[in-house]
């Protein structure tokens, strides 16, 4: 085994970063190469983020394996969660290894911080944390086959190029991989800062769309999730909770429970301590009964004869007529705190040759997985196993060490692939229960959630309520814009995922503009949910700013290409650095800040959509419309245009079609991937804005899943998606193609029937007519 | 109770209460995992499977009722011409994100196909909109069923 350390400095990012090489024989000989890089320690933080996903001081980026018989196995680190990122990103390594794509395997590596550093999938930053990374790892391992290469055939290295998995001599002879690798196992590894990279119009493999590496298992029918997970000797398990968050047992008929068929076990479980932390990402353990049977259908069926005494606590005082009606009485008063203040906004306001103002507000939401929450858990001799479909890991097993009180080295899991993540397997609850259960039951269970309660122990994307005001000079020129941001608090912190960005647009295009915050004390969880923050602020400030479009005359689009037109020496990051969620393109410790916001950027895409779309130039017939919006998260940039029409008679409304420009960067890694990705995301947004909307009523939800209305086949419009190459450093998808397709929607109707959708969901009967 | 149902082809006796849904049945006594639960009230399709060749949701259909019926699942469907054009159409065009609804999606697709060789964007969204796919893929799920119809893949809808 040999270890190299060596500095080398990103260049977009400007981070330093020592790294560390490591190659060892593999089993069966071959070589394996580990690439580790210490994550930069950020001096400015002086503590954690609430919403900080996943610290890590170490991290070793990619493991690469050739067997002798030349296959290439490369670990994916970052769980699947229907991002692709287990395709995408050996992509990478696998570019800069030269290797023959069709002899490469991809396996998901397991939970091993150590080795592979902060494995979670969240915030977009899979493909920015990592692009870097995993290319030297790619570009290390094809520098040691030559290297061996060279020695074997006594020729210099400049004479030796690689192609398909094999290493190549200019006078022709050749070697596959496999053939080198034991060799290369042993070769001393290179200086990974000086280590050349390709040019990317040479890439064979990134840049290609290839299909998603599971998906033949997919069609198939072939076990893969979560919730597919069989181990020996395995029973099943429903846990119930308190429809009430942060309710409790008091008492529940568990000996008749425990004498219907099938019935192997019945227990409450109390745990010591708080309970019901509104926080989605920190809730732990909640008191329930758990039902352990023969088979989940039995246990599942006993809960309708579960009868349980509730102690429902005081989150059943709650509604969300309650919120509303504080937000307007808060709305009123002083606001708690002032977040941004520029130039003077009170009197530019009462100087303006016209004033606008507006309320918007949008509801919590459910994430919806398809697959419901489950993890299969098995305790044994003090160790505890688990196989999780988690977007969180790490975070996992620390909460069931915890709970469970043993060493985090006893917690082993396994991430097997999600259906579907959305944010809301970035918390563990589901983990800590099947872990408990197991433990307290004594044989591995398989913890499933019925829909009903995967709906009802969610972690929301919290509501809100924004009132806004701007005024215009003579030459209707904004000059001033205000927001009062009413949302919700846990203690006196912003709720998570609940917060505003200081730098949220248009603060720093605005000579006199003031942003300031009021919270109401929640007791419903929250959490991330795909474009946290985002997917609601962007409706209310790109529908606002749409409003003053037309009220002063201007070209919506036009109207934002001229607001960006000025590049600001204070670029408005979307957090800044360190304070911030990482879930909006910046902030925690260890996470990639990517390069400073740029408005060029802004206006390049919004200019493409434009375009493409035919804005402005397409005549369309009464009752039909179109609207733009521009948003920018989680380091991309996207403008989208939604042509929309309205029935009359009854208001239903009908998306006919989005265009959206994106730009993440220089490199599409897997374009069908990413394309899929964005047609997903901008789809997943009209279904929000169209019916969802989850309600709180004495502390608990008020909607069941019949009334929880997803967006369906007839419902989906078709979707135009174009990327805008620029020379950036690539950067993820998951997240930021959702946040604009909202307000471009509702702008839309506007468009196409003047009435201004100020609430979400859409309400079709305001848009009558 | 035991019953025997009739699988892709093969018959096999499970002893179960009668009132066990199918899905059940499939999953944890046949260990065919492949058709999905999602909402256990069947309004989300994941769990679609073939009852004498009609797409039916498992999950609210006791076994008690098929028992002399023949069932096709996800693992068997490529017994079907259709159904292997089908998988393939999906895998061409990549249709897949986190896949959890799509042996869902390719059995409602498959029995439109078999009864509709050549359906018409409606029909695509009459047979398919009770198969909820939350990361959205309806886009390339049309397109893929266009493709395995050998029909053109632009979307023909008005807009």
């Amino acid at each position: 085994m040999a270890t190299v350390s060596m500095s080398f400095t990103d260049r977009e990012s400007g981070v330093t970063r020592r790294a560390f090489l490591t190659v060892s024989a593999a089993a069966g000989g071959g070589m394996l190469l580990a690439l580790s890089l210490p994550e930069q320690a950020d001096a400015t933080v002086a503590s954690k983020g609430p919403n900080e996903l996943h610290p890590n001081e170490t991290a070793i980026n990619a493991y690469v394996t050739i067997s002798p018989d030349n296959h290439i196995t490369i670990m994916s680190k970052v769980p699947e969660i229907g991002q692709g990122i287990k395709t995408s990103l050996p992509m990478v390594v696998a570019e800069e290894l030269d290797a023959d794509w069709n002899l490469v395997h991809i396996e998901q590596a397991p939970l091993d911080p150590k080795a592979y550093g902060a494995q979670f999938a969240g915030g977009s930053f899979s493909t920015p944390m990592n692009w870097e990374t995993l290319r030297r790892a790619g570009a290390a391992a094809r520098a040691m086959l030559i290297t061996a290469a060279a020695l074997k055939w006594r020729v210099p290295e400049s004479d030796i190029s690689t192609s398909q998995g094999k290493v190549i001599a200019k006078d022709g002879r050749s070697l596959t991989y496999g053939q080198l690798a034991s060799e290369a196992a042993r070769v001393v590894p290179p200086d990974i800062k000086n280590l050349p990279l390709k040019i990317p119009t040479n890439y064979s493999i990134v840049g290609k769309s290839i299909g998603g590496i599971d998906s033949p298992k997919v069609v198939t029918g072939q076990p893969l999730f979560g919730i597919d997970v069989s181990v020996p000797g395995m029973r099943y398990a429903v846990f119930q909770k308190c429809p009430v968050f942060g309710g409790k047992v008091v008492s529940a008929n568990v000996d008749e429970i425990k004498a219907r068929p099938g019935i192997l076990n019945v227990f409450i479980i109390q745990p010591e301590g708080p309970t019901g932390l509104p926080d989605g990402m920190a809730t732990g353990l909640q008191s329930g009964v758990a039902i352990v049977a023969g088979s989940w259908w039995q246990a599942n069926k006993a809960l309708e004869s579960l009868k349980v005494v509730w102690d429902e606590g005081p989150v059943a005082a709650q509604s969300s007529a309650g919120f509303a009606a504080k937000a307007k009485e808060l709305s009123t008063q002083t606001p708690h705190r002032v977040i941004h203040s520029d130039g003077d906004a009170k009197t530019a306001l009462a100087g303006a040759a016209k004033t606008f103002e507006a309320a918007y507000s949008y509801p919590f939401v459910y994430h919806c997985n398809m697959e419901p929450q489950n993890s299969t858990a098995a305790f044994k001799d003090g160790k505890l196993e688990i196989w999780s479909p988690t977007q969180n890991p790490g975070a996992g097993k620390t909460l069931i060490a915890k709970t469970l009180g043993i060493p985090e080295d006893a917690v082993t899991v396994h991430i097997t692939r999600a259906g579907g993540g959305f944010g809301r397997r970035l918390g563990s609850d589901f983990m800590v229960e099947a872990a408990m259960i197991a433990k307290m039951h004594g044989e591995p269970v398989k913890l499933l959630w019925n829909r009903t309660q995967d709906m009802q122990h969610e972690f929301y994307r919290p509501g809100g309520f924004h009132y806004l005001k701007a005024g215009v000079d003579a030459n209707n020129q904004l000059i001033a814009f205000t927001d009062h941001y009413i949302g919700y608090e846990n203690n006196g912190k912003a709720s998570n995922s609940a917060d505003m960005s200081a730098a949220e647009f248009p603060a720093k295009y605005v000579k006199n503009l003031e942003y300031s915050t009021s919270t109401m004390q929640l007791g419903v969880p929250t959490g991330p949910m795909r474009a946290p923050g985002s997917n609601a602020h962007a409706f209310v400030f790109q529908s606002f700013i749409d409003e003053i479009a037309h009220a002063t005359g201007k070209d919506p689009l036009q109207n934002l290409i001229d607001l960006y037109a000025e590049e600001r020496a204070a670029p408005p990051p979307p957090h800044p650095a360190g304070k911030g969620p990482p879930g909006r393109g910046g902030g925690g410790p260890g996470f990639p800040m990517g390069p400073p916001f740029s408005g060029k950027r802004a206006q390049g895409v919004l200019e493409m959509v434009r375009d493409k779309s035919g804005w402005g130039k397409r005549q369309l017939p009464k009752g039909t419309g179109m609207g733009v919006a521009f948003y920018y998260s989680h380091l991309g940039y996207f403008a989208e245009v939604v042509q929309a029409s309205v029935l009359p008679s009854d208001g239903t409304v009908k998306v006919e079609k989005v265009w959206v420009v994106g730009d993440v960067g220089s490199t599409i890694i897997n374009p069908s991937g990413a394309r899929n990705q964005v047609e997903g995301a901008a789809l997943d947004g009209i279904s929000q804005a169209l019916a969802q909307r989850i309600s709180i009523d004495r502390g608990r939800i008020a909607e069941s899943f019949p009334d929880y209305q997803m967006m369906r086949m007839y419902q989906a419009p078709q979707v135009e998606v174009e990327f805008k190459i620029t020379p950036f450093s690539p950067t993820g998808l998951g997240e930021p193609a959702l946040p604009p397709v909202i307000p471009a929607l509702c702008n839309a109707l506007f468009a196409a029937t003047g009435k201004r959708i100020r609430d979400l969901p859409i309400d079709p009967k305001l848009l009558k007519t | 109770m035991s019953y025997t149902i009739n699988v892709n082809g093969t018959p096999h006796a499970v002893d179960v209460d009668g009132d066990t849904p199918l899905l059940w049945v499939l999953r944890d006594s046949l260990d065919l995992k492949g058709s999905k639960f999602g909402c256990g009230m069947g309004l989300c399709g994941a769990c679609t499977v073939h009852i004498n060749g009609v797409a039916t949701r498992s999950c609210i259909t006791p076994v008690s009722a098929v028992h002399d019926l023949n069932i096709t699942t996800i693992e068997g469907i490529a017994a079907s011409e259709t159904g292997r054009r089908v998988q393939d159409a999906w895998l061409k065009v990549d249709v897949v994100q986190c896949g959890y609804c799509q042996a869902g999606q390719i059995m409602s697709a498959t029995a439109l196909l078999t009864h509709n060789s050549k359906p018409t964007d409606k029909d695509i969204d009459d047979a398919m909109s009770g198969n909820l796919c939350r990361c959205a893929t309806y886009v390339r799920i049309r397109t893929a069923i266009k493709q395995a119809a050998g029909l053109p893949t632009t979307d023909t809808r008005e807009i």
